[in-house]
């Protein structure tokens, strides 16, 4: 068996230790602001205390004149360059409705005017005597009244690039159908039913943070916590019309991401900032900035209409959401499209449509968010199983096990639907599915929990419920990534490579693929990603797709050096090059002699064949293989107040091979937990005017240590033939599951089912007197 | 400077007062606007492994030990330390030299973005000098002020327990 297909592993699916572990540890990892750097300058943003609101004049005047400040600039002072905040492959499936600086303030927290100055007091200072006149317009906060005749136009300027259909606030639209017979003529039970899901932000503990700077050749410098490097460098050099070889982006160590960050958002102000004063300045959002005017996860309104026979065959899947996008249209076309795309190939009905729009309202923007519209479109989806099998009189479990996708499958949805355009034709490979039930069935004890709770007469009741998940890895044909790494004399390798580590651990899973390939530990391996101008390009960490487009390409790259390692260690043992093998840091060949990587290094830098070992490679790939998951949640609901109590939750999770079985764990546990708070607590709450109410970890709730509900985390593994050692993805299927596992449960226990999380006590209890 | 316990006469010249804090075991003197937060002085010292998250006493992420106890850097004045102990995460170990309790923390896998681990590492630090053999509960409570969101909190409650139980044993016994 070739290197490229062997099963056994020395370094994969091994927990070794986090490359950057230690340091991270011992604070001397160094985030974006952890440099000091000479003369740097504050860099604030004027934010738009109007939902909606045209600006008729700014006078900026008394601002410049405050000590300190070294600039102070608005939309007049910017090239004019429509475009979108969302940091995508090119050109991006989003509209270009956006400038760095607004001259139509569109949202409570939009951006107005940036300043630089000596000191936080003085930029501060200078914030306050920028003086706006506004004309304010009427605002709509509401998904189905913005779409509506007459609902404000909110963004009415001839500019703006690739709106569908901007008179009636409709930022994305895509509609799909699939149709075998005519629509329910088959079906003998149909449900049909409407969700609303919330707002929600994804509260990385690092703010998004941004410094920009010249080098000492002149050339501007963004060191910037983002997770698409060189999207940012991209976006930002259109933006402010600079040549592209002029930018140098470098990601640092990054405070956590979950999406956020896949947004080029401070950094064109930043630089526009450094330009204007011929300083380094940084801006760093607050707290309350990151809530509000960073990104969040957009609110969905939903409808599925589904039949099904009496045998439990789905027969049709109407599918309809509202996705609303905020004050811009970032990710609208996509997020949208995925929380279709992620569910309807799942369950495989006869008929099948989609019909999706997304839509501006005068609110803060939606992004990126784990789980990417996948996580709104199951709530739905695993709500609605469970309806449609009580309809049916069948076990939930049961209805999900005869109509899931199997390995061999295909589905039309994947050709029809790819990430703003058309996808790719699939069909599913590796499918743990029928594993992680029974596996997640038996750790949870659901047979033994449903048997206790069968009568229970108490104020307090308990339920249990299930959820069964897909997602993808990485977007097929769009996504590329390379790597190069080269050979040091010692036997030790640069990797080099675009992918982006934003806390993920990727640099690490990245150096045990090719650790795994050359025969030496992840240690040998002294990895550097994410900087424009010293690493290969990477679309960036987003997608779940970078363990599987990454890996590939690292794992090409290692192929690549280690071929030429052969070569030279064959000349050094007087062996073929195919009769050696690579183990221990050393050349092994077939007669058991073998020589150390050090001396390979050392021949080919001065004895034979010389040239530098290094190996290149890029990838891109021709499918997306799901990972899939099923989650278990036991619940108690106090009928008297309408609190919701997490008992018990068990995760499985198929991931092909995990290739860093501990940080493969640690990936699913942060998707869970975060799901859990977001089902039961989180929602970002406006006021009736569109301001942010709960700007704040004190009053955005999501669940420290003592909050977290006993919860686990099972890894189920199968092998993917088209991942790098049979991986898929990892990081966000976990989110998906917490939603409707939770509303199952809850209506397991008390009989009420909701259908707008989260399940807030008040909710709870007015569905349980509602039912009365 | 006489370096008193608590909060000695401290006068502001030119703006600014001069303070004298035991940082890490060192005796450090600052120059410290009277409004300034701790947090902001720290990290412009060079403590950079004290982090700002919120800025607001609701993350955790800026915690140090003040006199061996936790405290959050951003709701005290840097004049609140004068004469007083700061221990920050720099003063606990260094990579190739670290304290089991980071060692731990990183053989269990609980550092995936890093940003709030110094804080939580502090956290554990306090509750082992006070018990060295505390339950689940007791490192989940103590860890309830330093928010995570990659995590689950899982790992680091693992962490926490297994730098515990090396730290109960002798020297160089792992596990």
């Amino acid at each position: 068996m070739s290197v490229s297909d062997k099963r056994e592993f020395t370094v994969v699916n091994h927990r070794v230790e986090k490359i950057d572990a230690l340091a991270l540890a011992c604070g001397t990892a160094q985030f974006t602001d952890d440099l000091d750097i000479r003369g740097l300058l504050t860099g604030r943003i004027l934010f738009s205390p109007h939902a909606h609101a045209r600006i008729k004049s700014i006078d900026t005047r008394a601002a410049k004149k405050v000590p300190g400040v070294l600039a102070v600039l608005t939309h007049e002072d910017l090239p004019r360059v429509r475009h979108t905040t969302a940091g995508q492959g090119y050109p991006e499936p989003s509209p270009y409705d956006t400038l760095v600086l607004s001259e139509k303030a569109r949202y409570v927290g939009d951006r107005i005017a940036a300043v630089a100055a000596e000191t936080p007091e003085a930029a501060e200072e200078a914030l306050s005597k920028i003086q706006v006149d506004y004309e304010v317009l009427p605002a709509v906060f509401d998904t189905m009244k913005a779409i509506q005749e007459g609902a404000p136009v909110i963004h009415d300027e001839a500019d703006s690039k690739n709106i569908p259909d901007a008179q009636h606030n409709i930022c994305a639209k895509f509609d799909f159908e699939v149709k075998e017979s005519e629509w329910f003529s088959e079906a003998e039970v149909v449900v049909d039913q409407w969700y609303k899901t919330q707002w929600a932000q994804h509260c990385a503990l690092e703010p998004h943070v941004t410094v920009t700077y010249f080098d000492g050749d002149g050339r501007l410098v963004i060191r910037t916590s983002t997770q698409v490097p060189f999207h940012a460098r991209r976006i930002t050099a259109r933006v402010l019309q600079l040549p592209l070889k002029s930018i140098r982006v470098i990601k640092p160590r990054i405070g956590g991401g979950f999406g956020s960050k896949q947004e080029v958002l401070l950094e064109p102000i930043c630089a526009a900032l450094t330009l204007a004063t011929k300083r380094p300045v940084k801006i760093e959002f607050s707290r309350k900035e990151t809530f509000v005017s960073s990104r969040t996860r957009h609110p969905f309104v939903l409808r599925l209409k589904t039949g099904a026979k009496k045998d439990g065959t789905i027969t049709d899947a109407h599918m309809e959401v509202y996705c609303d996008n905020g004050a811009y249209g970032a990710h609208s076309l996509t997020v949208m499209m995925c929380s279709g795309s992620h569910t309807l190939p799942m369950y495989q009905a006869k008929n099948s449509r989609f019909i999706g729009r997304s839509v501006y309202t005068n609110l803060p923007v939606g992004g990126a968010y784990r789980g990417f519209g996948a996580t709104q479109g199951f709530f739905a989806w695993e709500s609605q199983m469970d309806m449609m099998a009580e309809k049916l009189g069948l076990d939930p479990i049961e209805f999900r096990k005869k109509n899931y996708i199997r390995s061999g499958e295909g589905s039309p949805v994947f050709k029809a639907m790819g990430e703003g355009r058309e996808g790719i034709e699939q069909k599913i490979g590796s499918c743990g599915m029928d594993e992680c039930i029974s596996q997640g069935l038996a750790a949870f004890r659901w047979e033994e929990k449903k048997k206790r709770n069968a009568k229970q007469t108490g104020v307090k009741r308990r339920g249990v419920g299930c959820a069964c998940l897909m997602q993808g890895s990485g977007i097929p044909e769009v996504d590329m990534a390379a790597a190069f790494l080269k050979m040091n004399e010692d036997g030790s390798f640069n990797l080099h490579m675009g992918a982006t580590d934003l806390g993920t651990g990727s640099d690490t899973v990245l150096a045990q693929i090719a650790a795994e390939v050359l025969g030496v530990t992840a240690k040998d391996m002294i990895v550097l990603s994410s900087d424009t101008d010293l690493t290969p390009f990477d679309v960036g960490a987003y997608a779940s797709s970078t363990t599987f487009i990454s890996g590939n390409a690292v794992k090409k790259a290692a192929l690549h050096a280690r071929e030429q390692i052969l070569k030279i260690a064959a000349k050094i043992l007087d062996e073929k090059p195919e009769d050696i093998d690579l183990k221990d840091g050393k050349a092994v060949g077939r007669s058991g002699r073998s020589c150390a990587l050090a001396e390979v290094a050392n021949t080919a830098f001065y004895y034979h064949d010389q040239h530098q070992i290094m190996g290149v490679a890029s990838h891109i790939a021709q499918s997306s293989p799901p990972p899939f998951a099923a989650h278990f949640a036991e619940v108690e609901v106090d009928t008297e107040t309408g609190q919701v109590t997490i008992l018990d939750y068990v995760s499985t999770v198929d991931c092909g091979t995990a290739i860093n079985p501990a940080l493969a764990e640690g990936q699913n546990d942060g998707a869970v937990l975060n799901g859990l708070s977001y089902a039961l607590t989180e929602e970002m709450r406006f006021s009736p005017s569109g301001a942010m109410l709960n700007a704040s970890f004190r009053n955005y709730k999501i669940f420290s240590a003592a909050d977290a509900p006993p919860f686990k985390t099972i890894l189920i593994p199968t092998y993917e033939a088209d991942g790098p050692f049979g991986a898929k993805s990892v990081s966000e299927i976990g989110i998906n599951g917490p939603q409707p596992a939770i509303a199952n449960a809850i209506y397991n226990a008390v009989g009420v089912r909701l259908f707008n999380p989260p399940f807030t006590p008040e909710k709870v209890l007015a569905a349980i007197r509602a039912k009365k | 400077m006489p370096q008193k316990k608590g909060r000695g006469t401290l006068r502001v010249v030119d703006g600014k007062l001069d303070i004298l804090v035991n940082i890490n075991g060192k005796a450090v003197a600052m120059k410290v606007a009277p409004g300034e937060y701790l947090l902001d002085a720290l990290r412009r010292e060079g403590y950079k492994g004290v982090k700002k998250g919120c800025d607001g006493g609701d993350c955790g992420t800026c915690t140090i030990l003040l006199d061996d106890k936790p405290a959050l850097s951003c709701m005290m004045f840097a004049a609140q330390a004068h004469g007083r102990r700061v221990t920050t995460i720099e003063g606990l170990g260094t990579p190739n030299q670290p304290h089991p309790i980071q060692q731990a923390f990183a053989d269990v896998g609980a550092v995936q973005c890093g940003f709030c681990i110094p804080g939580m590492v502090l956290v554990t630090k306090a509750l082992l000098d006070e018990d060295p053999d505390p339950d689940e509960g007791a490192v989940r409570r103590a860890l309830d002020g330093n928010l995570c969101r990659c995590t689950g909190y899982v790992k680091q409650v693992e962490g926490a327990l297994l730098a515990a139980r090396r730290l109960r044993k002798p020297q160089g016994a792992k596990k």
